[in-house]
């Protein structure tokens, strides 16, 4: 790995990043499709680069599957 | 404030058609005022105060709050998701499972209260700058450092002349000092939503000024 390569893909934005408010507003929606194991990276691409980008939606969204899974017969 | 004792005014709710059953069981006996309204609060306040436990669990080991504290902050958060659900369940829509949408409430409800505890008890400077730990946030080898030198000084040039006074304290307090997003929120008396989209705005200037002066590649097809 290059000395810059963390840096840049830190720096780096996704114009398509929805931001905090929309993605936790279908966070429910989103992470129900994940754990189907349906597309929802594709189905909601500007989710997803949120949830890529944003530490804190993306805990809330770790935990959100975890709750999920942990149902799980 | 407990299942049992929870006083929330019940939604007019109309159950949508498309509700799986189960969902719909908990829109139904969440609506009508009752026993069975009641038995449904202590059912739902027990499966919150489960999720909650687990994720302070799940996220203990990145705390420092433990024992008691943390039991007595996954209580608090789920007592404040059930009054939040009972006052939003009107707002369901039926696009999850009516659990799903429920447990949302709870886990932003343990970030929420994360967020405030280090607020509360700050392990880290919300005011200081620590630049030196800067090489360290982006994994910068100290053996390595004839190599990030300059790249290093000419991040620190960048925030100190491409970012606005609002977008150089937020970058600096959550990308050079470690403070919590939510934490740092809070401090500014503002939301997640804005501190993220004033990192976002910085995150973007920085890498302009880095790639302008030829210490990042130009690849805006690799994003911007």
């Amino acid at each position: 790995m290059n000395h810059w390569s963390e840096l840049d893909r830190f720096l780096r934005t996704d114009p398509r990043d929805v931001g905090c408010a929309q993605a936790t507003e279908m966070l429910h929606i989103y992470v129900e499709l994940v754990v189907a194991g349906e597309p929802a990276e594709e189905r909601y691409p500007d989710i997803a680069a949120h949830l890529d980008a944003c530490g804190p939606c993306g805990e809330d969204f770790e935990g959100l599957l975890a709750a999920l899974r942990s149902e799980a017969p | 404030m407990t299942a049992q004792t929870s006083n929330a005014t019940p939604q007019a709710v109309v159950a949508a058609p498309h509700l799986d059953a189960e969902s719909a069981r908990w829109i139904q006996e969440l609506a009508e005022p009752g026993a069975a309204r009641e038995a449904a609060l202590a059912r739902l306040h027990e499966l919150l105060l489960n999720i909650a436990r687990r994720e302070v669990a799940r996220r203990s080991p990145r705390l420092a709050i433990a024992g008691p504290e943390l039991d007595d902050l996954a209580y608090q958060a789920a007592a404040d998701a059930l009054l939040a659900i009972t006052g939003k369940v009107g707002q369901f829509r039926g696009e999850s499972r009516f659990t799903t949408w429920a447990y949302k409430f709870v886990i932003f409800e343990v970030s929420g209260k994360i967020g405030r505890h280090f607020w509360r008890h700050p392990v880290v400077s919300l005011g200081a700058e620590e630049w030196e730990r800067l090489p360290a946030r982006f994994g910068f080898d100290p053996a390595r450092e004839a190599e990030w030198r300059d790249l290093a000084a000419a991040v620190r040039r960048a925030v100190d002349t491409a970012l606005t006074p609002r977008q150089r304290r937020v970058f600096v307090a959550i990308v050079v000092n470690g403070v919590p997003l939510d934490t740092l929120a809070l401090s500014m008396g503002s939301s997640r939503n804005a501190v993220y989209k004033i990192m976002f705005d910085a995150r973007r200037k920085l890498r302009a000024a880095l790639v302008a002066n030829g210490y990042l590649p130009d690849d805006p097809a690799r994003g911007s």
